[in-house]
């Protein structure tokens, strides 16, 4: 505990040629009164990965959330701090949420298919931003699908329910229909929690992927997908920010204590 | 050896005892409730299937010593069923879909959800009462209209638990998802909601209306009965439940036919109805 509190500032070394895409800054985030997340403050990194680290109930997913204003849906949620999109404060209450959640995309722990067709799954997005011919939309589909790697498995049966396919294929509809809307910023919630390696490791591929285009951030339980998959690691406990930084200093000469004994397995 | 034949110490005998009793008990309760639902069928299907003949369909009731059909109180309860479903199912649905969406906090959405239950379990000839006394006697006649708004009182609360009770089961990562992709919340209600509780309201609602079919009371107070064919619903309209409420008191032995023969349409129709609510549920899930 001693070596969390001697030292709460996150040691971010970032190098200063990279672009920063969103900037967290002194962000508390309260559950009615409960303190989930105490001043945390980092720099997200354009067309890199980003991961969260750290034990349930730590406050990454709940700092991803705030990345979309998602947070919002639960009025006794409380903010204070800000978050820096592009230099724009996005938690502020002029900003539109609609159009921020265009350019922040978010898929979730459990895949969620709307009750439609795999077509449709990925129209909707689509349709609340643009208005396409059927033509572009089929193009639209087609690539959407096509860079979640999903394209060959489901181009026979576009007008199927998406409920219909398997967890992991159903994760990558997800990601097809988040890709579909062409965010700068993609958030994934432990997107493979629900699924099995096999399907895990493709969608690990696909972060991969996806970062040429895309600043990408993960939370994620299990620290060897933080390794594998991520360029900068963010570990996070009782809602602090511990350590931030690059993800082979992380793994391999952690600054703090509290870090190295969750990284090696020792912690509680 | 370990001894695996614990059923013999006591307090397991004590158990299968226990057990075996329970399951006498809840047989026989079974058994005692299929009884007499099996000899009301049984009635109805001995005494009702001779009065079926296509006369049924194509005549109208008739004066007494006279052959005649149904056909006005079919129509007339196929009207005023109509009328009910078309008034009551939107109030319904908006009703059920502000108490599952919006109403998560604040004190409204529970103390309507309360009302809307005490709705549901209101006698259905107060229903009649309160639609006589606020339309029939303001309008001094009788009218299908007036049993068309009766009906969808009846509709409403129904409908209003069911479309409540499925929306609520939609999970609420659906809703973050289509939130998260940047959709108003009005668009994630109609495009994602609705979609996956889609069969559920609609067996609310035919279940609502097989519900009405047979509603006798709140009819007697506001369509009162007409013995002449007729589809205006500004007049009294005949229907199914109060003829047969007429025709089986009456002292003739055709009137009882008649009686019969709309009680075994009733109930085929309402049984219909649950068989194609089932099915449009199944279907979806």
């Amino acid at each position: 505990m001693s070596a969390i509190e001697e030292n709460v500032m996150p040691h971010a070394t970032v190098a200063a040629a990279e672009e920063v895409r969103m900037s967290v800054r002194g962000l508390n985030f309260y559950y009615g009164k409960f303190h989930a997340i105490k001043s945390v403050s980092m720099n997200i990194l354009t067309n890199k990965v980003t991961a969260f680290i750290g034990p349930s109930g730590c406050g990454k997913s709940t700092l991803l959330r705030t990345f979309n204003r998602l947070h919002e849906l639960y009025p006794e949620n409380r903010t204070t701090g800000q978050i820096l999109l592009d230099g724009e404060d996005i938690l502020d209450k002029s900003v539109d949420a609609t159009a921020l959640r265009a350019r922040v995309g978010m898929v979730f722990q459990k895949p969620t298919p709307f009750p439609m067709s795999i077509y449709d799954n990925i129209a909707f997005g689509v349709r609340l931003y643009e208005k396409l011919s059927p033509r572009e939309m089929d193009e639209r589909v087609e690539w959407a699908l096509t860079s979640a790697a999903l394209w060959n498995e489901v181009k026979d049966k576009l007008k199927q329910s998406g409920n219909g396919l398997s967890g992991g294929q159903q994760q990558r509809l997800c990601i097809a229909r988040c890709v579909a809307i062409k965010p700068e910023v993609i958030l994934l919630d432990e997107p493979c929690s629900a699924l099995d390696p096999i399907s895990t490791a493709r969608i690990e591929e696909l972060v991969n992927e996806m970062k040429k285009d895309y600043t990408v951030v993960i939370v994620t339980h299990n620290m060897q997908q933080a390794a594998r998959v991520s360029d900068y690691t963010a570990y996070m406990y009782l809602g602090e920010l511990i350590e931030f930084g690059e993800t082979d200093k992380i793994f391999t000469k952690p600054v703090q204590k509290a870090t190295e004994d969750y990284i090696t397995g020792k912690f509680g | 050896m370990v001894k695996i034949d614990k059923a013999s110490t006591p307090i397991f005998k004590r158990r299968k005892l226990v057990n075996k009793f329970n399951m006498v008990m809840s047989g026989f309760t079974m058994a005692f409730g299929l009884f007499w639902l099996s000899w009301i069928l049984f009635t109805l299907l001995r005494d009702g299937l001779f009065a079926l003949d296509l006369s049924l369909f194509t005549r109208n009731t008739p004066a007494p010593g006279s052959k005649g059909g149904l056909l006005n109180a079919i129509v007339g309860s196929v009207l005023m069923a109509g009328t009910g479903t078309v008034v009551g199912t939107p109030i319904g649905i908006m009703a059920g879909t502000y108490l599952a969406e919006y109403g998560k906090r604040g004190w409204l959405a529970p103390a309507t959800r309360f009302i809307n239950d005490i709705l549901l379990s209101a006698p259905s000839i107060v229903v009649g009462l309160f639609i006589y006394t606020t339309v029939v006697a303001r309008m001094n006649h009788f009218s299908g209209l007036a049993g068309g708004l009766a009906l969808s009182l009846i509709v409403i609360p129904v409908v209003v638990r069911t479309t409540d009770d499925m929306l609520r089961l939609v999970p609420d990562s659906l809703r973050e998802a289509a939130i998260g992709l940047g959709a108003p919340r009005w668009k994630m209600i109609t495009k994602v909601s609705y979609r996956a509780a889609s069969a559920g309201i609609a067996t609310g609602v035919l279940l609502a209306v097989a519900r009405i079919a047979g509603e006798t009371a709140p009819l007697l107070f506001t369509a009162l009965n007409n013995q002449f064919f007729s589809t205006n619903l500004w007049g009294p309209m005949a229907n199914l439940p109060v003829v047969i409420f007429q025709f089986a008191m009456s002292p003739y032995d055709d009137w009882h036919r008649l009686a019969w023969g709309g009680a075994i349409l009733i109930t085929f129709g309402v049984l219909g109805l649950n068989i194609l609510a089932r099915l449009i549920f199944r279907k979806k899930i």
